[in-house]
């Protein structure tokens, strides 16, 4: 009995998008790398072709798929050799927020273009004294005569050079409390004092535009507050599932693909004597051990697609799958590189960039640590 | 807890000053990304005698030994781990003609390398057979009494700057067994009919550069030969038992200044209204990273003092370099995942500090070879049961 259930639709879907992936995606990788830069073309055509923000309702514009489709969508990205055309982030992590928790009038001005790849989306919460400690974070909202002034600094923000639309949490200076005291903003691009600060150069995802956001004194009109007011952490709370079971999708999906990619290589690539590296009994174990691991994150996963699809409440399964995950694909990605010996070092094998940029998984979205406070706490301990 | 001597103490600090004075970030980061070798700091490193510290001093050297070596290796890595490594290889192979040359040998090219002039490489593997060197293609023949080498090799280590090569081929196709066929020579860079191919870009430590090599016809005089004809593959295996010790140190300087890196960063870092150093959860990945420092210390400066001792044991050179490079990767590792997002920027460092300790993870054998190795010196050949 298959944990979930791919219909013939689905599978037409992942075809569809596989195709694009071959012939627009691929072939530009390493360039894009290089430039660090994905061109902007490539969100609208994705778009156009139907292959994002999945699950948004006909109505605005969507396919109104079920979870799947998002599955579908990031098990085939991770294959795609780049991270700068982040469609998961986009779909399935920020575009949520507009879909659950914006004004019939924000989701019409918003979301037909977040479909179409016309608006492309980032996140902003983090900022450079409130990492872990979100509750922490400075940037401040002033809410007055129909129109909001923000002010402060956000960093490690994906999408932030070419993102045409922010989620950002600020909160109410005249309130003490952080929980009560945030909101979340729908700033757009181009608004005055909103500024983007330059792009980040990091260990990997060199094609991803992750750069710091400065708000100096920008004004956007109330009706851009999305959700109410003071209900910015309850909002955070309420997403966190899916993008935490996002990460672990990227994280399964990506060691997956890397596993296969490290057979191939054991099964074609002799040693002096014309043995096959898959035939060392040694390499046999670690490759066996390292399919375990994967498959053991696969089951997990899936079972978690299954339950979030059914409404339930997973977010303690959510995080543990999280954390577990992407240390496995960061053992499963080492190990490989290890196996493969100098060839595991030479950046012309796909491997290496895939463990470049497997690293920050255990980081973002939420430190493994913090996972495991999160869990510790709602086991009660 | 490993009490050295006031001469080697003396050492520790002088590499130190000298990296901390001449090491810049900046600079790291621009090599890292551009390739370019860091000249400056190989000209000072070689000027203050850092380079070939182990030759004798009627080379240029410091006439100190191999702890020597591992402490200056030790501390340029932990300075900076990517200008550590490249500096304290820039004579990599050279130790054959130290080990195994004649005085001339020795005296040509020795001095050389330890002012800082030119670098070694070392030409021993061929493409298509991972770290196995029993099996060569590439020969030397004799030929109007000096040597023709014809042949290819790959991932030569300064491929593309060094002054001279050492290179191991086969002189006798019909030796029992093989590797008995094998000899060591000296290659100078600029002999007719070398094709030195840059190696695509690898995963950090672009600014050590690797090659490939094709020798076409290349002749050398009877004067390059190392040692003894035959003898060849005998030399490299020690060379490669030295090196890899020298690979522990590394390991443990890069595993160090990751380590020290993140010290600086758990005291200071603050969230949840206090430094993040005072969770028991980090202060325990302290404690691992700093057990698993100490491990590999203890590890690497047994075996280069026993090496000095005379005590050459190519299996505890593998192991030392397999727990140092285990070490390193854990720490490097948690380095990155304490540092937390800024882990993850060229910036802060670390995040290349792990990029190198991947490197020498694999460098003259990842740890499938070395267990072969170990499990050979440990049990040795199982005899086959006579069948009745």
């Amino acid at each position: 009995m298959d944990i979930l259930n791919y219909t013939d639709e689905h599978r037409a879907f992942r075809q569809r998008l596989r195709k694009f992936i071959e012939t627009r995606v691929i072939p530009h990788a390493r360039q894009w790398e290089k430039d660090h830069a994905v061109p902007r073309d490539l969100w609208r055509d994705m778009g156009r072709a139907g292959l994002l923000c999945t699950q948004v309702p006909r109505e605005y514009g969507g396919l109104g798929g079920d979870f799947i489709y998002s599955a579908i969508v990031c098990e085939e990205m991770a294959a795609s050799m780049q991270t700068g055309l982040a469609a998961t982030l986009h779909s399935d992590v920020v575009v949520p927020y507009i879909s659950e928790y914006g004004s019939e009038d924000q989701k019409k001005r918003y979301l037909p273009g977040c479909v179409r790849g016309d608006i492309v989306t980032a996140i902003a919460m983090t900022e450079p004294d409130a990492g872990s400690d979100l509750a922490s974070i400075r940037t401040t909202a002033v809410e007055q005569d129909g129109y909001v002034v923000l002010s402060g600094s956000k960093t490690f923000i994906s999408n932030g050079i070419h993102g045409d639309l922010a989620v950002v949490a600020a909160r109410n200076p005249d309130i003490r409390d952080p929980y009560m005291g945030m909101s979340l903003y729908l700033v757009e691009g181009g608004t005055p004092g909103f500024e983007r600060g330059r792009q980040l150069d990091k260990m990997g995802w060199n094609s991803q535009d992750t750069a710091e956001l400065f708000f100096n004194n920008c004004r956007i009109p109330v009706e851009n507050r999305l959700g109410d007011k003071g209900m910015g952490f309850l909002m955070l709370m309420g997403k966190l599932q899916q993008e935490r079971l996002c990460c672990a999708m990227g994280a399964v999906y990506g060691a997956e693909h890397s596993l296969k990619q490290v057979m191939d290589y054991c099964q074609n690539t002799t040693d002096a004597s014309g043995k096959p590296l898959s035939k060392f009994q040694a390499i046999q174990f670690a490759l066996v051990e390292m399919a375990t691991e994967v498959k053991i994150g696969r089951t997990f996963l899936e079972k978690l697609i299954a339950d979030h699809m059914e409404g339930l409440d997973v977010k303690i399964e959510t995080s543990m799958a999280k954390y577990w995950t992407t240390d496995m694909a960061n053992r499963v990605m080492g190990k490989g590189l290890e196996i493969m010996g100098e060839y595991g070092t030479c950046e012309e094998n796909p491997l290496v960039q895939g463990w470049r940029d497997m690293r920050v998984t255990s980081i973002f979205a939420g430190t493994n640590e913090i996972m495991k406070t999160i869990v510790s706490k709602f086991m009660g301990l | 807890m490993i009490e050295f001597n006031k001469s080697q103490k003396q050492i520790q600090m002088a590499v130190r000053s000298f990296a901390k004075g001449e090491f810049e970030k900046d600079r790291v980061l621009e090599l890292d990304r551009t390739g370019e070798y860091p000249a400056q700091v190989h000209a000072k490193a070689a000027e203050l005698g850092f380079i070939g510290i182990h030759y004798p001093e009627t080379y240029s050297g410091g006439g100190m030994g191999f702890v020597d070596q591992a402490l200056v290796a030790e501390e340029l890595c932990a300075a900076d781990s990517s200008f550590g490594i490249t500096l304290s290889m820039a004579g990599y192979g050279a130790e054959c003609i130290l080990r195994f040359g004649s005085d001339e040998q020795k005296e040509t090219f020795l001095p050389s390398v330890a002012e800082g002039r030119i670098l070694c490489g070392a030409a021993f593997t061929e493409p298509g057979n991972g770290y196995d060197i029993t099996r060569l293609s590439c020969v030397a023949v004799q030929k109007n009494g000096n040597y023709v080498i014809q042949g290819k090799k790959t991932g030569v280590v300064n491929g593309l700057n060094a002054g001279f090569y050492i290179v191991l081929c086969q002189t006798d196709l019909f030796a029992k067994p093989f590797t008995d066929g094998a000899s060591l020579f000296i290659v100078e860079a600029d002999r007719e009919g070398l094709i030195v191919e840059k190696t695509g870009e690898r995963l950090s430590l672009n600014m050590m550069t690797s090659a490939s090599i094709t020798f076409d016809n290349v002749e050398v005089p009877m004067a390059n030969l190392i040692g003894e004809p035959g003898k060849g593959y005998g030399y490299v295996q020690k060379f490669l038992a030295e090196s890899r010790i020298l690979a522990a140190a590394q390991a443990l300087g890069v595993a160090r200044g990751a380590y020290e890196r993140a010290m600086f960063h758990i005291r200071n870092r603050e969230q949840f209204s206090r430094p993040i150093g005072q969770f028991q959860a980090v202060r325990h990945k302290i404690a691992d990273m700093a057990t698993h420092i100490a491990s590999a210390r203890l590890f690497t400066y047994t075996t280069a003092m026993a090496f000095d001792q005379g005590y050459r044991d190519p299996a505890t050179a593998s192991m030392a370099k397999m727990a140092s490079c285990r070490a390193a990767m854990a720490v490097t590792d948690e380095a990155v995942q304490l540092l937390g997002g800024y882990g993850y920027m060229r910036e802060y460092e670390v995040e290349h500090f792990y990029r190198d300790a991947k490197m020498i993870e694999v460098r003259d054998g990842n740890q499938y070879l070395h267990k072969d190795i170990i499990a050979e010196s440990e049990i040795g050949k199982i005899r086959e049961p006579k069948r009745p």
